[in-house]
């Protein structure tokens, strides 16, 4: 059984993987997200394509894993399951995202590393994406 | 529909990055590359796995320092920086933070990790986050302004 600090490493990997794809795929650029989201007139498909090419690698790992109920290092996979179709939350959840992400084309990831740059808008952002999550956190603890 | 701006070979290549990255975590630790899920996990009371957490953003936040220091052009968005009032991004974000945990997920989460899993729900939120989205750049683009 491997000891505390690999776990750490293999995030600390994944999230400099995901950075690097997220800035290669220009997915940290609100203007090329809000490119691909504004399908009238012109229309840039780029993210289409970035979702071909992470869900194209991601299948096979993720299909096997499920089948399997264990990760490489023993331990069972952390995913998310037996809940319902569609709940109110999730719906809920997924308008509100929706929208917050088409205003300014700007989501979670993206959002870290422009903040990481001192990039302004996404400092300016990330200032209500704290607050929405603490005020999740708040309404979870009641 | 005029076509513009398409960069199918990185928008692959950081696709295909931004896959073996989930993998990676699922595959050692059988974890969700939800950077929603990740980040706004630390704010939970009582959350008893930050470290790898903050291990993970701290892997995200070097990414930048690292592309700039190898050279890679745009690295900085090109979207000029007072393109949206300070109030919009503000609420931009507090409807992003507190949608993607109501959701339990956004793009990496559910749009990757969730479609790759093959998650029906993973699917119902994508598509419901990816139309109003859609709906919404439409309105405040052609319609508002």
């Amino acid at each position: 059984m491997r000891q505390n600090t690999s776990p750490l490493l293999i995030a600390t990997g994944s999230g400099l993987l995901f950075g690097i794809g997220l800035i290669v795929a220009g997915m940290h650029d609100p203007a090329k997200v809000l490119g691909f989201l504004d399908l009238a007139g012109a229309w840039d498909p780029s993210l289409a394509f970035v979702m071909i090419g992470a869900i194209g690698v991601a299948l096979l790992p993720f299909q096997w894993l499920k089948r399997r109920g264990h990760d490489l290092a023993g331990q069972p996979v952390a995913f998310p399951s037996g809940q319902r179709l569609a709940d109110p939350a999730l719906l809920a959840g997924s308008v509100l995202f929706g929208i917050g992400w088409g205003l300014a084309g700007i989501c979670p990831g993206p959002a870290i590393v422009d903040i990481a740059q001192g990039w302004g808008p996404a400092l300016r952002f990330g200032i209500g994406l704290l607050a929405g999550f603490v005020l999740y956190a708040g309404l979870k603890r009641r | 529909m005029e076509i513009v701006n398409f960069t199918p070979w990185t928008a692959l290549a950081g696709g295909a990055l931004i896959g073996l990255a989930a993998s990676v975590l699922a595959l050692g630790s059988g974890r969700i590359a939800g950077i929603s899920g990740i980040a706004g996990g630390l704010f939970l009371h009582g959350t008893a796995d930050r470290a790898w957490r903050v291990a993970f953003l701290a892997g995200l936040v070097a990414a930048p320092w690292l592309l700039s220091v190898a050279g890679w052009p745009g690295v900085r968005p090109a979207l000029p920086p007072d393109t949206f009032s300070a109030t919009t991004l503000i609420v931009a974000g507090l409807l992003v933070g507190l949608g993607t945990r109501l959701a339990n997920g956004c793009t990496s989460g559910h749009g990757v990790c969730g479609l790759a899993r093959l998650s029906p729900r993973s699917l119902v939120a994508v598509m419901v986050f990816m139309s109003t989205a859609a709906l919404t750049t439409g309105v405040v683009r052609h319609l508002w302004s």
